[in-house]
């Protein structure tokens, strides 16, 4: 059992490559977060719009990419794209999806979160000349994000997890490299080794989290 | 147009889907006036001060403040808003700023001032409602008199030309409402031309030069505080006197 998960020797065999897969899960989660916090605000301000041209197609847009898998997408763009003349390799299609998937929903909880701030607060903005945008930017946004603070987090969580979606179009990030080690050393510990990074790096953020929606019951009450 | 009036609204209607909310008001203020706009709730009086500063679009009507046609599409209407301060009765102050902020934030960004003189004109303001010494404090920090003091501060820092106030003593505890007049009445005797939207007669009574009765969407009749609450001419008028009068 323990020379089956828990192989010393194949942990320092393995370690390299496991280290060179975290850095590239850590190195992806710093692109594809941010990509898709900016596309979920830039959605959430265009929702903010209320105008019906403007509104339906930005909710069959939103629907769409919640409904559609992740992984299908991925699989779509990287094996589909080619033929239409368009090859953009592994780490471009994690990057488009997740920005088209998690944008979506980042997009849905920054609109709650714009929606949760009172209409009062755009008023006396705007009553001393603010515009609709600096309203925005300097009164509503700050308290939106603080409202939906540990939603935003909780989503993170999920897309630094679903960055193990990039081992099916060969981006070498943790799971497929601990799959490389384990397919070269006929072992499978370094997929253990992978599983407790995975949970070493997200686990404070869970302490985090829960702290958070804590902090957020106990003010309710 | 020429207008000695600081205020000139004529003939304004306001629509809510099916609901005929105001039905052809004329409100003209003079400089350095302070007048008093009393009525049932459902009258349309918050509603009439809301559309003269364009925070609700009236359905038809013209509307000149300080000289600046408010309905005007080539108005700027940001520009024009900052001659115009509003005091609401849930005070609306922004949470997530100190109270220094709070009076700052359009003095930085829509009057252009650099962060030291923001903040330098932001103690001055606060200075005047009283509240120097909380500058640093959050509205949650504050009881709910000192919050619509900051929130007045908040008004006063853009110099306006004209302050509306809509009932601005509503939501606070008996105790508290004497600071907010006490306010009120300072700037009264700086000048400051005020209309106002609220049930402190008493303040109506001592303070205002007009006093504006409103029901059903129109203005029933207007005059000096002692004709009106004295002298009622109309049997509306009398009605909701007598009604307060008890309370």
């Amino acid at each position: 059992m323990i020379e089956a998960f828990f192989n010393i020797e194949i942990m320092k065999a393995a370690w390299p490559i496991v280290l060179t897969g975290l850095w590239n899960t850590i190195l992806l989660s710093l692109i594809v977060v941010p990509l898709g916090l900016l596309g979920g605000l830039i959605l959430a301000l265009l929702a903010s719009i209320k105008n019906p041209l403007v509104r339906w197609p930005l909710m069959a847009w939103v629907d769409f990419f919640r409904a559609f898998p992740p992984l299908v997408l991925l699989v779509l763009l990287f094996a589909g794209l080619p033929f239409a003349g368009l090859e953009l390799g592994g780490f471009a299609c994690v990057a488009i999806a997740f920005f088209l998937n998690t944008g979506s929903y980042y997009g849905e909880i920054f609109r709650a979160g714009i929606d949760s701030v009172p209409v009062g607060q755009v008023e006396a903005a705007r009553s001393t000349g603010l515009t609709r945008m600096q309203a925005m930017r300097y009164v509503v946004l700050p308290q939106a994000v603080r409202n939906v603070m540990p939603d935003l987090l909780s989503n993170t969580l999920e897309v630094v997890k679903l960055t193990s979606l990039g081992s099916v179009v060969a981006v070498p990030e943790l799971l497929y490299e601990a799959r490389q080690a384990q397919s070269i050393t006929y072992n499978p510990t370094p997929i253990v080794m992978a599983a407790v990074i995975y949970f070493l790096l997200l686990w404070p953020l869970v302490r985090l989290l829960s702290r958070l929606e804590n902090r957020a019951l106990a003010g309710r009450r | 147009m020429a207008t000695n009036h600081i205020v000139d609204a004529r003939a304004i209607h306001k629509h809510f889907g099916t609901l005929h909310v105001l039905k052809g008001v004329d409100l003209k203020v003079d400089e350095r006036e302070l007048v008093f706009i009393i009525g049932p709730s459902g009258s349309g009086k918050s509603t009439l001060l809301r559309c003269l500063n364009r925070l609700e679009e009236p359905s038809s009507g013209s509307i000149v403040v300080d000289g600046i046609d408010m309905l005007d599409a080539k108005t700027d209407i940001n520009h024009a808003r900052r001659r115009i301060g509003m005091v609401f009765q849930s005070f609306n102050l922004y949470p997530h700023m100190t109270a220094l902020g709070n009076v700052t934030l359009a003095l930085r960004k829509v009057a252009g001032k650099g962060r030291a003189e923001a903040e330098a004109l932001g103690r001055v303001a606060l200075e005047r409602v009283g509240l120097a010494d909380r500058a640093e404090h959050t509205p949650g920090q504050l009881s709910g008199g000192q919050q619509q003091r900051v929130a007045i501060a908040r008004s006063i820092a853009l110099e306006p030309r004209v302050m509306l106030f809509d009932e601005p003593t509503s939501a606070l505890d008996p105790e508290l409402v004497g600071s907010v007049l006490e306010v009120m009445r300072g700037l009264r005797e700086s000048g400051m031309t005020m209309i106002v939207v609220s049930h402190e007669m008493g303040f109506a009574r001592n303070a205002a030069d007009r006093v504006v009765f409103m029901d059903d969407g129109l203005i029933v009749e207007q005059g000096p505080p002692a004709a009106i609450f004295e002298n009622p001419t109309h049997e509306r008028t009398r009605a909701f006197i007598g009604q307060i009068q008890r309370h």
